[in-house]
């Protein structure tokens, strides 16, 4: 074999344990959601195997689903803004800080060492009836009852961005500390100000780590399922809820592979539009 | 010999030079494809030697009682052991066993004869021998005879323990009177506009709309007006509880002051001294949970293991462990000083005072009633 063939399979090699991985454990697993999808749920629960397009048409055209499927965009899209408003200037500050910049990165990485659903609940002793916000404004006499703060949109909103937070600052952290802090010297030396070399030049170089940030959140919160369920009211639910209820509860395991690939696929669109004009090695940087 | 002792073995081997890595790590390979192979077709193997029996339950005390006074004394009798999972629902576990191989689950405790009617719709069901199960002479006829209408030729589950799902309250802002007087229509008073909960589970939800509107929960003659009713409490309710553990959180916190609850649940928020009132409306919801053997289980050993879990010494450590009276008979079986004093608890050994669903009833409308529940949830 010539050096040229064997360097060709080199990386192919290398790569084979990886792509075996994901061929195994993400492909596989994908194509038997995808074949599931064209299944129906019989009267006792089973499946019926066969090709139908049921499941599909009513993924699709029911406003049922269209509704709750905007509805998680909706939340996902605020939920990103709100980290990218809170995240932006804790990267900032962790970025431009001397000295101190792992321990506050530590600090920052502090919560996933605690379980998602543990972080999640905790809302639970900060803002409910008993909890310590109601608590400390009752004992100040700022109120005589009890502020009604959880089970509703914007306590499900408060818990997305708690847990997405950190990944948003992360990414505009990477994004920040790659600029040279001589372009805002020199721009000062230019006559701009503070804020308009900020403005002008650290901004625009910091954009890709907000975009990767923002993917990274989006894709996230519009696939959680466990936040609307510990800190939404009776309505409040996100599309990967209603997966959930369909395959657990209602035993319709076509359904839930129409609407899992169906949520599958709307975020798979944002993420190509994504690839397509920033490119997926700005996210690299961002979860290396 | 047993896997855990070739594997022990085979790294002694590596680690005393006589096997080089390549070679270990070949083997190990290898046995793991062998057991992926040879899994799908073990179920044929029925002439197998049992090691191990797989329970599944509810976790906490219970588990604690069974594994004290069941899997233990089983384990030293049969030398079988006893592997003891938990599963958070009823609905979860059952999607874990139509993914899983034959064999894999045993025996779980399942809620309702509506999940035994599932179950048995999905060909998960086993044919235990009674007679092996000299204990079921002291469980209630009333709860077995549940089960013989949905398979009146054999049995796939033995009775365990049973409760109702009836109306919490918190005393402090609601009265024993108030309550009795409004019954399940204090779910959708408008005076607890913001502190009324709900079990988020579709059939519970059914049943009070049917209670709400007048109607036996078993014979829905007008089920608009039920979802109406359901829309109501939707609208007025806080909170829609999916766990006990939230259920009990959500009243000692008095998050909310009244909701269905389940009576073993309340009960140990009464044992810890909250002011909790509990009240069975007419018809409330009766329900009974069973020990069910799952297909592909080595029978003749769950079978003596449900006999051990049935001992009265058993029976009764899970009831006053769970809150929830055993399937016993009070008229055979001395239950102690505490079961009688539970919630939801028939001294008479007939069930007569409670009121069960009809599995083929609410199996026969799942399809649609649970599909139509998550809409009229979201606000559809």
């Amino acid at each position: 074999m010539s050096i040229e063939r064997r360097e060709a399979r080199q990386p192919w090699i290398l790569l084979s344990p990886a792509l075996g991985a994901v061929g195994l454990l993400l492909i596989v697993p994908l194509l038997f959601i995808v074949v599931y999808s064209f299944w129906l749920r019989s009267a006792t629960g089973g499946d019926t195997a066969g090709f139908h397009l049921d499941n599909w048409i009513k993924a699709l055209t029911d406003p049922f689903y269209r509704y709750i499927l905007l509805n998680t965009l909706k939340i996902a899209a605020i939920t990103t803004v709100l980290c990218a408003l809170l995240g932006y200037p804790a990267a900032y500050f962790i970025a431009r800080s001397k000295g101190n910049k792992m321990i506050l990165l530590l600090l920052m990485m502090l919560p996933f060492w605690i379980s998602y659903i543990i972080r999640t609940m905790s809302w639970i002793n900060i803002l409910g009836a008993s909890g310590a916000l109601n608590s400390g404004l009752m004992a100040l006499g700022v109120i005589n009852e009890p502020l009604q703060m959880l089970y509703n949109e914007a306590a499900v909103i408060l818990g997305l961005v708690h847990f997405l937070l950190p990944f948003m600052v992360l990414n505009v952290y990477v994004s920040l500390e790659g600029i040279d802090t001589n372009l805002e010297d020199a721009a000062t030396s230019l006559g701009a100000t503070r804020w308009q070399s900020f403005l002008q030049v650290t901004l625009p170089l910091s954009l890709p780590g907000l975009a990767a940030g923002g993917l990274l959140c989006f894709v996230l919160g519009a696939g959680t399922y466990i936040t609307p369920l510990v800190l939404g009211g009776p309505r409040d639910a996100m599309f990967a809820n209603l997966v959930f209820e369909a395959i657990i509860t209602q035993l319709n395991w076509p359904l839930g592979s129409a609407l899992s690939l169906l949520l599958l696929m709307v975020l798979g669109v944002l993420v190509a539009i994504y690839n397509r004009y920033l490119g997926m090695a700005q996210l690299a940087k961002g979860l290396g | 010999m047993d896997n855990t002792t070739r594997y022990n073995r085979l790294l002694e081997r590596f680690r005393n030079g006589d096997l080089d890595r390549r070679n270990f790590l070949g083997l190990i390979g290898a046995a793991g494809a062998a057991y992926g192979l040879q899994t799908p077709f073990a179920r044929t193997a029925l002439a197998q030697d049992v090691q191990q029996v797989r329970f599944d339950g509810w976790g906490g005390v219970v588990s604690e009682a069974f594994r004290k006074h069941a899997f233990d004394p089983y384990t030293a009798a049969t030398g079988i052991n006893v592997v003891d999972g938990t599963f958070s629902g009823g609905d979860e576990y059952l999607a874990q066993v139509r993914s899983s191989q034959e064999g894999e689950y045993n025996i779980a405790h399942l809620s309702g004869v509506f999940d035994y009617a599932r179950y048995v719709n999905l060909d998960l069901t086993t044919k235990l021998n009674i007679a092996n199960i000299p204990n079921m002479d002291l469980v209630m006829d009333a709860l077995t005879d549940a089960y013989r209408r949905v398979t009146p030729d054999y049995l796939s589950a033995v009775p365990y323990n049973y409760g109702t799902t009836g109306l919490a309250y918190n005393r402090k802002y609601i009265s024993d009177e108030e309550m009795k007087e409004k019954g399940a229509k204090i779910l959708i008073d408008e005076a607890y506009k913001d502190k009324i909960g709900g079990w988020s589970d579709w059939r519970t939800r059914i049943w009070y709309g049917a209670l709400q509107t007048g109607q036996d929960p078993n014979n829905i003659t007008d089920i608009e007006a039920v979802w109406d009713a359901i829309r109501s409490h939707r609208d007025l309710a806080l909170k829609y509880w999916g766990s006990g553990a939230e259920l009990m959180s959500l009243l000692a916190e008095e998050e909310i002051y009244v909701t269905e609850g389940w009576s073993g649940r309340i009960a140990a928020l009464q044992e810890q001294g909250h002011d909790i009132g509990y009240y069975d409306p007419p018809n409330g919801f009766g329900w009974q949970e069973c020990l069910f053997v799952i297909k592909g289980s080595p029978v003749e050993a769950c079978e003596e293991l449900l006999n051990f879990m049935l001992a009265p010494e058993t029976s009764i450590a899970v009831a006053e462990g769970q809150n929830y009276p055993p399937a016993l008979d009070g008229t055979k079986v001395d239950l102690g000083s505490k079961i009688p004093t539970l919630p939801a608890y028939d001294p008479s050994g007939t069930l007569e005072a409670l009121t069960f669903a009809d599995p083929a009833y609410w199996n026969g409308n799942e399809a649609e009633w649970s599909e139509t529940f998550s809409r009229v949830q979201r606000g559809f």
